[in-house]
């Protein structure tokens, strides 16, 4: 297993640079997820630590040396690709040892290793099949197989699950953590759908443009991102934000409606913000979970409801905004009805209006 | 009078019946029954002349027609192989140009647009043993001070034939095997890459797999195209100089129409379709293997 570091690596097609001096510290057995909305560079980087593009600035380490001139093949890594990528004319047993025949070990040793990747990832009963006589997430687990066959020092995901069914998604993301687990390697994941990211990563990469917006833990991320864009893109439903100005303690709103500033944001007098609260914590009296000292009730209009099961989602509008709360415990609301909500506004954030960054508490 | 009353599936497809019966079904039941006879152009009336299995013994008994057949292999295999390999090669390198590929790709249609017997001239002018581009040439460089008689010694005369065919058609490989090269899916090139192959290998157990549809193809379609050959060779040599170019059409046409021996020319070319339906169902049957180890078709 090995580290992974990226140091200003930049990434240019002729004259048109789409990634941006990128650095990047991933530890031994880490799972670091790559998040971001698609053209944010995050594949492009993912393929340029493979070594399938070539890195126009900067620096890749893996496991301690330098590989920005080697070739994939001597980066000692493996890859699993979005569209699975398999040998369509071998079947299960010859795509899973390919990678060891080609690298001229004995029958013996790759038959052990096919035995051993099958038995993990369950493919025993498919090994004569060929790709086109498997489901999708049968190629997928295959495609899997033939990473961990090399026992690599490092995992390459391309988006390994966006080709699949939402319910076979949700299983084969408990099985890639599971493999995690087991095999303890480094991984680097590339997605664009943050429930993979935060269920996935030790550490989530949030990418856009080109640029990393912001690294940390999943509930890191969550709880404190650090600008209006990771604030909307992790987590779901998406962080309501408002326009307003701080006035002696209270966040005024376009429309004139008042909330009193969180109060870990007491010294931003004057300032343009942009308020920003989830839907956990924009909850209607009686269905909510009581927590947190500092609350504002609104009365506001139910215009839809999204009913979840355990809980239902509300969209209602607040000083001219659109934003959804969250209904534990829920009962059946009609549209166009009032109901009073309460705000914790110790889990509000403020940002600034400009720039979108997070103001310091 | 009662009017001829035919039921009307009949009525509607009697025009495709007739029009097959006159195209397709008559020359062929009349070339099969006068290959039974020992029908004569120049004696029309010899066409009742019933001889049962005689011209067939004749023809699988008769050393020039097996050399005729015999030498059609050697040229469908030499060519064909030939062919497949230039055209290969050919593809891949288009394949790899960035700049200007559209007129490459062009260009390398150049021989398919000439006339076969165009071809032929041609090279008859290139090979000939005194005023021919190749004698001047390797003489001018004094690599040899005699003429050479490529069209006339068995074996060099072969050699012209096969070069002929080889400018024409390789084009044809390049041509289908570059439309391969464009339908391989990128993912399995680049999953090679980071298997750990290195070109040749990528080459070897990815592309030349993907590509395995495209040369059987092109195979099944030349192997019908040279098993046919008349034009080059007739330009070029006339089955000779004495018979030593031979093909089995050169022979059978020289029979039918100089020796004006129809029904024998008739029993030979039944023969010689045999060995056009072989090459064809061979190329295909690996068709379908091949597309079926990539899990196409069923």
């Amino acid at each position: 297993m090995a580290q992974v570091h990226l140091r200003n690596v930049v990434k240019k097609y002729g004259v048109l640079e789409v990634v941006h001096a990128i650095n990047l510290d991933i530890a031994d057995s880490e799972f670091v997820v790559l998040v971001g909305p698609s053209g944010c560079g995050k594949s492009t980087t993912l393929r340029m630590v493979a070594g399938l593009e070539a890195i126009s600035g900067g620096e890749v380490h893996i496991g301690g040396r330098v590989v920005n001139d080697l070739p994939p093949r001597e980066r000692n890594i493996s890859m699993v690709f979005q569209n699975y990528a398999l040998y369509p004319h071998m079947s299960v047993r010859e795509n899973l040892g390919f990678s060891l025949k080609i690298s001229k070990r004995s029958q013996a040793d790759i038959d052990k290793a096919v035995d051993e990747a099958a038995e993990i990832l369950s493919l025993t009963p498919l090994l004569d099949r060929k790709p086109g006589a498997l489901s999708g997430g049968q190629r997928q687990r295959v495609a899997m197989g033939r990473a961990i066959v090399r026992h690599p020092e490092v995992f390459l995901f391309d988006e390994p699950l966006s080709n699949l069914d939402a319910k076979l998604r949700t299983q084969m993301r408990v099985e890639i953590k599971k493999l995690h687990q087991k095999l303890k390697s480094t991984i680097i994941y590339v997605t664009h759908d943050q429930v993979e990211a935060m269920t996935l990563a030790d550490r989530i990469v949030i990418m856009r443009d080109g640029h990393i917006e912001q690294i940390g833990t999943p509930l890191d991320v969550f709880e404190n991102p650090v600008n209006t864009f990771v604030a909307t893109f992790i987590g779901s439903p998406p962080m309501n934000l408002l326009d307003g100005v701080v006035k002696e303690g209270q966040i005024e709103f376009g429309d004139g409606t008042c909330l009193a500033v969180p109060p870990a944001y007491s010294t931003y007098d004057g300032q343009a913000v942009t308020f920003g609260v989830r839907a956990d914590n924009i909850m209607p009296v009686g269905h909510a979970l009581p927590r947190g000292e500092h609350m504002a009730e609104v009365e506001m209009t139910v215009d839809l409801t999204e009913p979840l099961g355990t809980e239902t989602l509300l969209f209602t509008v607040l000083a001219g905004t659109e934003v959804q709360a969250k209904m534990l415990n829920p009962r059946p609301v009609r549209s166009g009805e009032r109901m009073t909500f309460q705000i914790m506004l110790d889990k509000c954030h403020l940002f600034d209006a400009d720039t979108g960054a997070t103001l310091k508490k | 009078m009662k009017r001829l009353k035919l039921p009307p599936w009949l009525v509607l497809l009697l025009p495709a019946i007739l029009i097959l019966s006159a195209v397709v079904l008559i020359p062929l039941v009349l070339s099969l029954y006068s290959s039974f006879t020992s029908y004569r152009l120049t004696r029309p009336d010899s066409i009742f002349n019933w001889v049962g299995l005689f011209n067939y013994e004749k023809a699988v008994t008769d050393a020039k027609f097996w050399a005729a057949f015999g030498r059609t292999v050697l040229l469908l295999t030499v060519a064909l192989n030939l062919e497949m390999l230039l055209g290969l090669g050919l593809a891949l390198m288009v394949s790899k140009v960035t700049h200007g590929q559209r007129l490459l790709r062009t260009m390398m249609m150049f021989p398919m647009m000439f006339s076969p017997i165009l071809v032929g001239f041609q090279f008859k002018f290139i090979f000939n043993d005194n005023v021919g581009l190749v004698n001047n040439a390797l003489q001018s460089l004094g690599i040899t001070d005699r003429a050479i008689p490529w069209l006339v010694d068995a074996d060099l005369a072969m050699f012209s034939i096969i070069f002929a065919e080889v400018w024409t058609a390789t084009s044809v490989f390049g041509i289908l095997i570059l439309a391969g090269l464009y339908a391989i899916p990128r993912d399995p090139l680049e999953a090679a890459k980071v298997d750990g192959c290195t070109s040749w290998q990528s080459f070897r157990y990815v592309t030349l797999p993907f590509l395995m549809p495209f040369i059987y193809i092109a195979m099944a379609i030349r192997s019908l195209d040279v098993a046919r050959a008349y034009d080059i060779v007739q330009v070029m040599t006339n089955g000779g100089p004495a018979r030593r170019t031979e093909l089995l059409w050169t022979l059978i046409g020289r029979t039918g129409y100089v020796d004006a021996r129809m029904g024998y020319a008739n029993a030979m070319g039944y023969i010689s379709i045999f060995l056009a339906i072989f090459f064809t169902v061979y190329f295909f049957k690996k068709l379908t293997k091949s597309r079926k180890e990539l899990g196409m078709g069923a």
